[in-house]
């Protein structure tokens, strides 16, 4: 139990990518016996996420480390030696938080797979890039390494564009697929040659190393923002998120809530290099602002988008890249202010924190009831949908409850993270509250819309009964986590939300000294 | 403007280049083409900031008699952005022969079912 | 179906493959010592079988390169490659247990310019076959997909 707990982090990691490499030998063995490996698999998975996350958040945020290959898992600098050389993996309360949300929604997602391919066959290479899928967002959650992250970045892209690929029989997935996948790919350059910029000039590439040696020179500012525009063009912020609906409306069902941890996991590596990395030594108070104008931008176009759309996976996800906004709207008011470091900031990143998790958890469990709508009626578009109610009385119930969670809708957790950002963002300027408040309207009104054309109306011939038990429960257990945390966010936002925030706003000195300190 | 700076000079045009094929070319396979170009510049780019005056390559069997090495970091960076880059180029171009077989045509500008 | 190239393509070929695959595990074998390691070796080799695929045509191939065995070979070498990095796994994850312990693969490692020591390095000579085996094995498949696809399209 011990060793678990040291290995936990390199074992995050690890375990999925065996899942990964082993499930097509395994396939080869039946329907039932790749299901029970991928599910076990997701079952170990999540709980070593859950380990780490207790083990992290049980020593109050400070982050604990990994060192890979060398004498000893916990020695990150080697005899003789002050620079660290080895790819080190450095979690603190952040990186746990963002391994919570992947675990949750990988779970479900591969749960809900099972029966979603119960009839098709193709399933084996599916859970098998699912599984590289996760793996490779938690690499990025959980290293200290800048090269490190990289790689890992180009490993979801990967595996992302082959799941929004996947079924070659469609001919729109192979559009979505190719511009998702170019797309994709120039935002890994950028990140790349903002690395080699960061090496160059300063010869190291550990996260914790560059931040104790960093200036705010010519070359770091050309460098940081490469870093931002590939990391908001994958997180998919306006003006760059044009590949946003195509990847998560032309993906399969179970994938799509993933899709969205992918674009959270690059959001959460903007906010380690702007907090982190590079800290005070820029401006923040333009960033901040810069962070709020693409935040606020991103809000209004993805609600106003999804007003006009028909098709009922793109209008959830453009309710999706909206969402995003929220989040870059509360981590941006924080940036804004981190230099004085008043109450309020401190508040908006918690928000800004929270939606995170929230947001996972609603738009998963959207995604999976418009996958099982649109399989129960055989069409994606909202005007030949109707009176779905009548036959699948919980599915609407679990619409009901995701869309207005979203919508920021009391006792929903929704509203907890919103009501968190709009007060926060009020203080600093009272529009950015004004339009946020605005929007998470027009998003209500969004989908009662969807409601009444999807659920309500005259009852329609041959439509089978309620969905099957496999696909029940995932959906059930994302409708619990977003009630049960709705109805209790203080103990939530103490227990999980107050060490990310801490981590990311005062946490830079003690990740540089568990590097460069110790050992 | 020592000659020293010409490896960074070249691989920022490569890196141009690929943007413009990226932006402005209308066949799917040259967008991938230029797509390719901007790799083959990053990789440039990464491997010339490695390079010390008058080092020799970093091995230590047979190694001739010099003073200094050049750096090996940077080359281990550069193989691993190879290896990514073969893999990104082989999905691209999957998708692309798909995309033919469903679409009929490679131009970019009649492959846009998707909009709004 | 492509009958491949004309008979002074297919001689040469025949010629040169030996070389070529030999050349290949060379580089894969020697990568601690010399310029190589697994994914160059690999590459090399995937492409001996793309030169092999182009001289004979997808229908002179048919019985010797088969996909689904290059797919089971593929995911021995990553399950390999994981199976190694776990072999240190007391001690850290990817931790060299082999090297300088006297046993396969660990004799002393030179310091300094030295002559290459081959039954040096530890668990890297192995790391390298590997990655090579599951490169090699990779692109040949890769390689095959696309030209039989493209070409099934063309018949249909």
């Amino acid at each position: 139990m011990i060793a678990l707990t040291n290995h936990a982090p390199v074992l995050l990691i690890a375990i999925p990518l065996l899942g990964a490499f082993a499930v097509p030998l395994i396939g080869k063995l039946g329907r039932g016996a790749r299901n029970t490996f991928v599910g076990l698999i997701a079952l170990i998975t999540a709980a070593v996420a859950g380990l780490l996350a207790a083990t992290v958040f049980g020593q109050g945020g400070a982050p604990s480390l990994y060192v890979l290959g060398g004498q000893g898992f916990g020695l990150p600098l080697p005899s003789g030696l002050n620079v660290p050389i080895r790819i080190i993996f450095e979690i603190d309360g952040m990186g746990a938080f963002m391994a919570l949300i992947t675990a949750l929604v990988t779970l479900t997602g591969a749960f809900f797979s099972f029966s979603y391919w119960r009839n098709r066959s193709g399933g084996t290479l599916f859970h098998s890039l699912l599984m590289l899928l996760t793996a490779g967002i938690f690499g990025m959650e959980l290293t200290g390494d800048m090269f490190n992250f990289f790689v890992f970045l180009e490993i979801t892209s990967i595996a992302a564009c082959g799941l929004i690929g996947f079924r070659v029989w469609l001919k729109h997935s192979q559009e979505a697929g190719f511009k998702v996948m170019a797309l994709y790919t120039l935002s890994g350059m950028f990140v790349l040659l903002a690395v080699g910029l960061l090496y160059g000039q300063y010869g190291g590439l550990n996260i914790a190393y560059l931040a104790s040696v960093i200036t705010g020179s010519t070359i770091d500012i050309v460098a940081l923002g490469l870093l931002f525009t590939g990391l908001a063009l994958k997180a998919g912020a306006v003006p760059l998120h044009m590949w946003a609906p195509d990847a998560y409306g032309e993906a399969p069902a179970p994938m799509s809530a993933v899709l969205v941890a992918n674009s959270q996991a690059s959001l959460y590596g903007l906010f380690r290099i702007l907090f982190t990395l590079f800290g005070l030594t820029i401006s923040v108070a333009t960033l901040g602002w810069m962070l709020i104008a693409l935040a606020l931008l991103t809000i209004f176009v993805g609600v106003t988008m999804a007003l006009i759309q028909s098709d009922i996976k793109r209008l959830v996800a453009y309710s999706a890249v909206s969402q995003i906004g929220y989040m870059l709207l509360g981590v941006g008011v924080g940036l804004a202010v981190s230099v004085a470091k008043p109450d309020f900031g401190f508040v908006a990143m918690q928000g800004g924190i929270f939606h995170m998790l929230n947001d996972a958890a609603c738009i998963g469990l959207l995604f999976f009831v418009s996958g099982v709508v649109i399989r129960a009626t055989g069409t994606r578009d909202l005007n030949r949908m109707g009176g779905l109610a009548h036959s699948m009385k919980w599915t609407s119930i679990l619409f009901i409850i995701g869309a207005f969670a979203l919508a920021g809708v009391p006792p929903f957790n929704g509203f907890a993270s919103k009501f968190l950002i709009y007060e926060a963002a009020f203080k600093l300027s009272p529009f950015l509250a004004v339009v946020a408040i605005l929007s998470s309207i027009l998003l209500l009104a969004v989908f009662v819309k969807v409601f009444q054309a999807a659920f309500l109306g005259t009852r329609q011939e041959g439509l089978e009964s309620d969905v099957p038990m496999g696909m029940m429960i995932p959906m059930v257990a994302l409708a619990l986590v977003v009630i049960v945390f709705g109805l209790f966010p203080g103990f939530f936002v103490d227990k999980i939300v107050t060490p990310a925030a801490n981590a990311l706003w005062y946490g830079r000195d003690a990740y540089i000294d568990l590097v460069l300190g110790g050992g | 403007m020592s000659i020293g700076n010409l490896p960074f000079v070249v691989a920022a045009l490569l890196v141009v280049f690929g943007i413009y094929a990226f932006l402005f070319k209308r066949n799917l396979i040259k967008l991938v083409i230029g797509i390719s170009l901007v790799e083959t510049g990053v990789n440039l780019f990464l491997v010339s900031l490695g390079y010390r005056t008058a080092g020799i390559a970093p091995i230590y069997t047979f190694a001739p008699e010099a003073e200094r090495m050049v750096l090996p970091t940077p080359q281990a960076l550069t193989l691993t952005s190879i290896v990514i880059g073969l893999a990104t180029t082989a999905l691209l171009l999957s998708f692309a022969v798909f995309i033919h077989r469903h679409y009929g045509t490679l131009d970019v500008r009649k492959v846009k079912e998707l909009q709004g | 179906m492509n009958t491949g190239m004309s008979l002074i393509v297919r001689t040469v070929t025949r010629l040169v493959y030996g070389l070529a695959l030999v050349f290949g595990f060379y580089v894969i074998m020697h990568g601690h010592l010399t310029p190589g390691g697994g994914f160059q070796g690999g590459a090399v080799v995937a492409s001996a079988f793309a030169l092999l695929l182009v001289a004979f045509g997808s229908a002179g191939i048919k019985g010797h390169l088969n996909q689904h065995l290059l797919q089971t070979l593929e995911e021995i070498g990553a399950l390999a490659f994981l199976a190694l990095g776990f072999l240190g796994i007391g001690t850290a994850f990817f931790y060299n247990l082999l090297v300088n312990s006297g046993g396969l693969f660990g004799s002393p490692v030179p310091i300094g310019p030295n002559a290459g020591v081959f039954a040096a390095g530890g668990t890297l000579p192995l790391m390298n076959w590997a990655v090579g085996l599951k490169v090699m094995t990779g692109i040949a498949a890769i390689i095959i997909a696309m030209l039989v696809g493209a070409r099934k399209e063309e018949t249909e």
